[in-house]
């Protein structure tokens, strides 16, 4: 029978490494895709799949069981993605411009009815990937967990750090700011 | 008829909605549409791919950070950078500190004993410079996969304070191999000791351009490679035993 994350918990931080590997070995992936899906950068998600789970070593004796490990873990993961994004943007302005947005709009051909509807084009992708990093950090986050992790609203709520109110409302926002920029692209002729 | 609010339509999207609203979109064509139109995009962000990671992905993260992990222990905190250059130097200025007493009292005793104290000298000599050099190789092969793919300017703080660290120990090195006549390494020592200073000299963070030329040093003076070979010769002199 597998070991429990909070066995395994146990176990690291009275020294034992192969129980933080176990850790490891079973959130890793998870971090990653959501280290994706905050950053949309390949690389600086592989860096904050490292940074995170350091963190998580260094700080194991800081964890309360009152959530589970995942949930401290994504709390982790998100804050590493946040600072990474925070100085991407203070390093650099957004490479995206409205004006070319809007020729990209324009460029992107009219989707067929039907099931392919599904099938997003790059173009979309691009808008797409536009539009979540006009989302505020914290819209962006509980998007994220929400949409793609399938995280119950108040379980993003304490990865936020923030009332269950405050995250479902992120969740409205940042759906709404994504209808604004994708509904012209994918509603129908 | 009440009808749902957008907020209430999300909800039911994500399943976390309580009301019956499937019955009221039976009804109302006009919040079926709404709603179609909200599942349009919310599925159209749902398809946004992520790179497939292999099931072993955990095991290979894990082998990444073992060396930092490995054991709750003094190890992990050498494994953080600033403590594992502070160390390495140290470590560094303590076995040439070595090698230069090893050679001061070999030349006391004079004739046999002096000529049976150099090998010994040479030998902690040689384990220190290999060890430098393994470090300055990971250091530069570091900086050499930096930024692939990256559009903005690149954090190089971490490689830059690492070859400010070798720079010191790798003057002293090279003054000891000139010393002791030993012109390969004390060559070698000064190809790397230049290298390691154009990276000390560069900004903190380089534009991809600057990285680039960076890079670019690094291969054109071949230093990778023959940092490689000469902490390969080292090693198999080192296991070689005393007898060198």
């Amino acid at each position: 029978m597998e070991e429990t994350d909070s066995a395994a918990v146990a176990r690291a931080r009275s020294g034992d490494s192969d129980a933080f590997r176990s850790l490891v070995e079973r959130h890793g992936r998870n971090v990653f895709r959501l280290a994706f899906r905050m950053t949309g950068n390949e690389t600086d998600a592989e860096d904050i799949v490292q940074e995170t789970f350091l963190k998580a070593y260094k700080q194991l004796n800081r964890y309360e069981s009152r959530s589970s490990f995942g949930t401290w873990l994504y709390r982790i993961a998100a804050n590493c993605s946040l600072d990474l994004i925070r100085t991407r943007k203070a390093r650099h302005h957004s490479t995206v411009n409205n004006e070319e947005d809007r020729d990209l709009m324009q460029s992107i051909p009219s989707l067929e009815p039907g099931p392919d509807r599904l099938a997003v084009s790059k173009q979309i992708e691009q808008r797409l990937t536009a539009a979540m990093e006009e989302l505020s950090q914290q819209e962006r986050t509980a998007f994220v967990l929400r949409h793609f992790e399938g995280m119950p609203i108040e379980e993003i709520a304490s990865v936020l750090g923030v009332a269950g109110n405050a995250a479902k409302h992120s969740v409205f926002r940042a759906v709404q700011k994504l209808r604004k920029a994708l509904e012209p692209v994918v509603e129908p002729v | 008829m009440n009808h749902p609010s957008e907020e209430q339509l999300i909800l039911y999207y994500y399943g976390e909605e309580t009301a019956p609203l499937t019955a009221h979109f039976t009804a109302c064509e006009e919040c079926r549409d709404e709603y179609r139109k909200l599942q349009r995009v919310l599925n159209t962000a749902e398809c946004l791919p992520v790179p497939e990671r292999a099931p072993d992905y955990g095991t290979q993260v894990w082998k990444r950070l073992q060396p930092a992990v490995g054991g709750r222990s003094r190890r992990f905190w050498l494994a953080q950078p600033a403590w594992r250059y502070l160390a390495a130097s140290g470590m560094a200025t303590a076995l040439l500190a070595l090698a230069f007493l090893a050679g001061r009292y070999a030349q006391h005793p004079k004739s046999t004993a002096q000529i049976a104290a150099a090998p010994a000298r040479e030998r902690i000599l040689l384990v220190a410079v290999g060890d430098h050099l393994q470090r300055s190789q990971v250091v530069l092969a570091e900086l050499s996969n930096l930024g692939a793919g990256q559009k903005g300017r690149v954090d190089i703080g971490y490689e830059q304070r690492a070859a400010e660290d070798l720079l010191d120990s790798s003057r002293l090195f090279r003054m000891t191999a000139a010393s002791n006549g030993d012109n390969a390494t004390a060559n070698l020592l000064d190809e790397l000791e230049r290298v390691l200073l154009d990276v000390a000299h560069a900004p903190a963070d380089v534009s991809p351009g600057e990285l680039e030329q960076l890079q670019k040093r690094i291969s054109d003076a071949g230093i990778l490679f023959k940092v490689r070979v000469f902490a390969l010769r080292v090693e198999q002199q080192d296991n070689a035993g005393p007898t060198l």
